[in-house]
Formats: C-alpha cells, sequence, structure tokens
C-alpha cells in the first residue's frame, strides 16, 4: 500500500491491519506524553482546497503525534487563488521533499491525479463526491469498538447518499469487512450507479430501522446542491431525520453514528445526537487514533 | 497475516532462520525444554534476591516471546513469594531505530499493568539479546509510558555481538555464537514447544538485523 485513495484498494487483510494499529496507538492518547518518535524526520503536507476544520486537524494532530513536521497548507490566500494549477501545487510540495501530502479537493479524482505527480504517500482526505477513505475507516474502527466486530453487522446509512463521499467509502470498506450496507434516501438524493455497488438500497427509512444494527446518518450537503433535491428542510426531517421515536424502533443496542458537522433538528433531532448512543464525539477521537495509523503504514517504513 | 506476522518476529526477536524452511540446513538444540524451565526459575530466585523480594517490581515483556516469558517468571515468582507480581507487555515497534529499512511491520501489544511502572523496578524481559537495539528502544518507550526507579534486563539467551553498551542483569544462558549463526527461540505459548536452536545463518538481501 502506497497511497491511500479508496477503500475499494484495501483488502480485507490490509483493513484488518490498519484498524488493529489505531487500536493499539489509540493507547498513546491515553498517555502523558502523547507522542511517539515514529515519523522523526518526515515531512506531511495537509494540502486543503476545501474548509475542513475536523479533518485537518484531525490529520495534523495525528501527524504531529507520531513526530512528523507538518505544513498546513489551504488554497485560500495561497497562489491557487493567483491562479496556480493543481499540478504546479504539487511539484513545488514535491521540491520542497514532502514524504506524505494529504489532501482534499473539490474535485473527485483529484487525489488519484495528485498520486500521478509526487513521489510521497498521497492520502485522500476526501475528493468531490467521490471518496473519504479515512472517515470510513474511523466508522468501521467505532463500530468493531462498540459492537465488538463489523463483519455481520446490519448498518443504515441514510440521507443524502448522492454528495456524500463519506457513503461510497463506507459501503466498500463495510462490504469488504463482512457488514450489510442499506443505503437509505429519497430517490432524489440516490446516486444513478447506486445498483452497482455492494449494498441493498431503500426509500423507507422506518422500514429499515428495526433491521439496523447501527444506522449511520449523512449530512444534507446542501453547499453542493445547484438546484433543489427535496421540497423543504422539514420534509426531508419528517421522513429521513432520526428523532426520539425512531430511536426507539431501533434493535435495543444499535448505535447512532454521524459524520458531522450535524445539522441538528433536520437529520439528527438534538436529543438523540447527544443520546449516549450516539457515538459522534467517539469519532471524532478514534478519527486521530486511525490517522494515526494510516500514517504510520504509509510513511513509516521504507 | 498471523503466519507472516510470526515469520516477522521470528526474524524480530533473534535474527533467526525457521530451521525448517528449505535451503537453511539443520539446527542444532542447544536448550530443551527442562532447561528452559529450570533457567527462567533460576532467574525468578536471582530478581527475588536482588530486589529483595520483589515488592515493587513491574515485568515487561517484549513481544512477541518475551511476553510469555515475562508471564512464566511473574507465574515463578508468585509460586515462591505466594504473591502475584504485575507483569505486562511493551511494544518497541514505533521505537526502533531501522523502521525505514524495511516495510512498515504490524504493531505489538502494549499492556502496562494498572499500577502504571512510575517508581517502581520494571525488568523488561525478552528472549534473545543481540545487538541491543531493541533495548534501547525499550527505554525509550518506557520513558514515554511513566518514570520507572530502577530497568532492569532478563534475558533467556544472550548471544553476544552487542553494538551498544548494554547488558543483561539477569540472563538463562550465554551462548557465544558466531554472526553467521542464527538463535532461533521456541516457546509452548508461540510455537507448540519450548528449545532454544542454533542454525546455520539465512541468507539475508540486507544487511544483518538483530531483532
Amino acid at each position: 500500500m502506497r497511497h491511500l485513495l479508496s477503500t475499494g484498494d484495501l483488502s480485507r487483510e490490509e483493513a484488518t491491519l490498519v484498524l488493529d494499529t489505531a487500536a493499539e496507538l489509540a493507547q498513546v492518547s491515553g498517555r502523558s506524553v502523547k507522542k511517539l518518535p515514529t515519523l522523526r524526520g518526515r515531512t506531511v503536507v495537509n494540502l486543503f482546497y476545501e474548509d475542513s476544520t475536523r479533518t485537518r486537524t484531525s490529520f495534523e494532530l495525528a501527524a504531529k503525534r507520531l513526530s512528523a513536521d507538518v505544513v498546513n497548507f489551504s488554497a485560500k490566500g495561497s497562489s491557487v487563488s493567483k491562479g496556480e494549477s493543481l499540478k504546479d501545487t504539487a511539484l513545488t510540495l514535491q521540491a520542497m521533499g514532502a514524504d506524505g501530502v494529504v489532501v482534499r479537493h473539490a474535485a473527485s479524482g483529484a487525489a488519484h491525479r495528485l498520486a500521478g505527480w509526487v513521489d510521497g504517500a498521497v492520502l485522500n482526505a476526501g475528493d468531490g463526491t467521490h471518496e473519504h477513505p479515512t472517515q470510513a475507516l474511523l466508522d468501521a474502527y467505532t463500530m468493531r469498538a462498540r459492537m465488538g466486530r463489523v463483519e455481520g453487522l446490519r448498518v443504515a446509512v441514510v440521507g443524502d447518499v448522492l454528495h456524500s463521499r463519506v457513503a461510497r467509502s463506507n459501503v466498500l470498506l463495510l462490504h469488504t469487512l463482512g457488514a450489510e450496507v442499506t443505503l437509505v434516501a429519497p430517490p432524489t438524493l440516490m446516486p444513478v450507479s447506486v445498483h452497482t455497488w455492494p449494498c441493498a438500497v431503500s426509500y423507507d427509512l422506518d422500514a429499515v430501522l428495526p433491521k439496523s444494527d447501527v444506522v449511520m446518518l449523512l449530512r444534507v450537503q446542501a453547499e453542493r446542491m445547484r438546484h433543489a433535491f427535496f421540497p423543504t428542510a422539514r420534509e426531508y426531517s419528517r421522513r429521513y431525520g432520526l428523532d426520539r421515536d425512531r430511536l426507539a424502533r431501533l434493535p435495543d443496542d444499535a448505535i447512532v453514528m454521524h459524520p458531522g458537522p450535524m445539522v441538528r433538528g433536520m437529520e439528527i433531532s438534538a436529543e438523540v445526537a447527544d443520546s449516549p448512543r450516539s457515538t459522534v464525539n467517539e469519532q471524532v477521537a478514534n478519527g486521530v487514533s486511525v490517522r494515526m495509523a494510516v500514517l504510520y503504514l504509509l510513511l513509516g517504513g521504507s | 497475516m498471523c503466519a507472516r506476522k510470526r515469520a516477522e518476529s521470528d526474524a524480530e526477536a533473534s535474527g533467526a532462520a525457521d530451521p525448517t524452511a528449505p535451503g537453511t540446513g539443520t539446527a542444532r538444540t542447544v536448550l530443551d525444554g527442562p532447561e528452559i524451565q529450570r533457567a527462567l526459575t533460576r532467574i525468578a530466585h536471582e530478581v527475588l534476591e536482588r530486589t529483595k523480594g520483589a515488592h515493587d517490581v513491574t515485568l515487561l515483556g517484549i513481544p512477541s516471546r518475551g511476553v510469555p516469558l515475562a508471564r512464566r517468571l511473574a507465574e515463578r515468582i508468585e509460586r515462591v513469594e505466594g504473591r502475584a507480581v504485575p507483569w505486562g507487555s511493551l511494544d518497541i515497534t514505533m521505537y526502533r531505530d531501522d523502521l525505514r529499512l524495511a516495510p512498515a511491520r504490524a504493531l505489538g501489544r502494549t499492556d502496562i499493568p494498572p499500577q502504571g511502572i512510575d517508581g517502581r523496578v520494571v525488568v523488561l524481559v525478552d528472549d534473545v539479546l543481540f545487538s541491543g537495539r531493541t533495548v534501547r528502544a525499550a527505554l525509550d518507550a518506557l520513558s514515554d509510558i511513566g518514570r520507572p526507579r530502577a530497568v532492569q534486563l532478563a534475558i533467556l539467551v544472550d548471544r553476544g555481538h552487542r553494538e551498544l553498551p548494554i547488558r543483561a542483569d539477569y540472563v538463562g544462558k550465554n551462548l557465544p555464537t558466531s554472526l553467521r549463526e542464527t538463535v532461533d527461540v521456541r516457546l509452548t505459548e508461540t510455537d507448540g514447544r519450548d528449545a532454544v536452536l542454533l542454525g546455520p545463518a539465512r541468507p539475508r538481501p540486507g544487511e544483518e538485523d538483530d531483532r
């Protein structure tokens, strides 16, 4: 494994290795010295063409806990606003000796292109509506930590599947790990190619809930919607939002996940978001361990 | 995955070749099961004597073979003193100085007993002492976890060829070896039987690696 561009590239063994490594590295977060010397002298560049506080901070913290030098590069206020292309930015980073590039870009496939231009490892931190592999890995890690396993879990992924890179990465990874995924969304928010994905599809959340061990809600990505995909937020919330009544229909040990940022009151009611069955904050904490694991496995060896 | 990890840790633990692998010649048994048991019993008594009853001793095994050895030592000390001695494991992978010479390897388990290591006498336990680099990494790892009062080293086989100023406090057997030989420790917990084998070196693509 040289780059992490898609969860579809991971074999079951590789994905399990990432999760196992993350489980060991999670101990570091509980120590008074939260640092390992593993990536000393290596440079990781966070190349963010889209705003993202959570993912960027998580990657930064992960790299710093492994003693790497971290350079944060955001497109705003950089030469990108002067018209520099992704390729030229990549070649600049290359010349500066970056060992790893964490890239977030609005265009699907940007990470893949970048991997062809730089020598270092490329980590996809979200490319357009395509993939967000470390998010899927931390979701799988959270499921395993809470439920004790991933294999055989019934996972409902609910919401804006069309614009979601999290949904695609999760479907591919969870399928590899042996979970059964059902995508639930209004027909207008379901991608045309969804029948080629290794998962089931439903338009009826209430029918899926009693058969789900995990409900993963997706953010409705208003910023990617150039026209209306559903009549009103209220109607979306009534049919696809998770509130107390719907939560009660889940099996007793089922958990509720959300990649964040949450739109409270629409995708998820505040009561559900703050309930002990919600893993939202655990997902953030686990994100650091999973990203440490990925950085170690990509940059730690020769 | 498991098989590969096993193979890696063989090389890690002792720089050893699998004597059953084709083309590696025959290996000679230098310690058999009962001899290993006696060596461990003697080390347990030495730990008790030197630490005056092992009241504040914590045993930490270095994965993979050091961990069952630490557990066995803890059992023996408990049998003699009638008091449990905390033991755990200390993975040193992230602290190795040769990480960049090989592909990234799977991590072992780090399991520190709930008492922690602050103010305690930590006895590091490993199967083979060779260049001393594993022990150096373990000392680094320890200092990130806490501040022991003292650190001691217990080893089943000391095969010599140190590259760092490190020596063991407790040694099961001193085994003078040539750099062209390999020492392979087998333990019931990981390999189905107890034995220390001395064999001819496996041809290596790179330079000599002790771990």
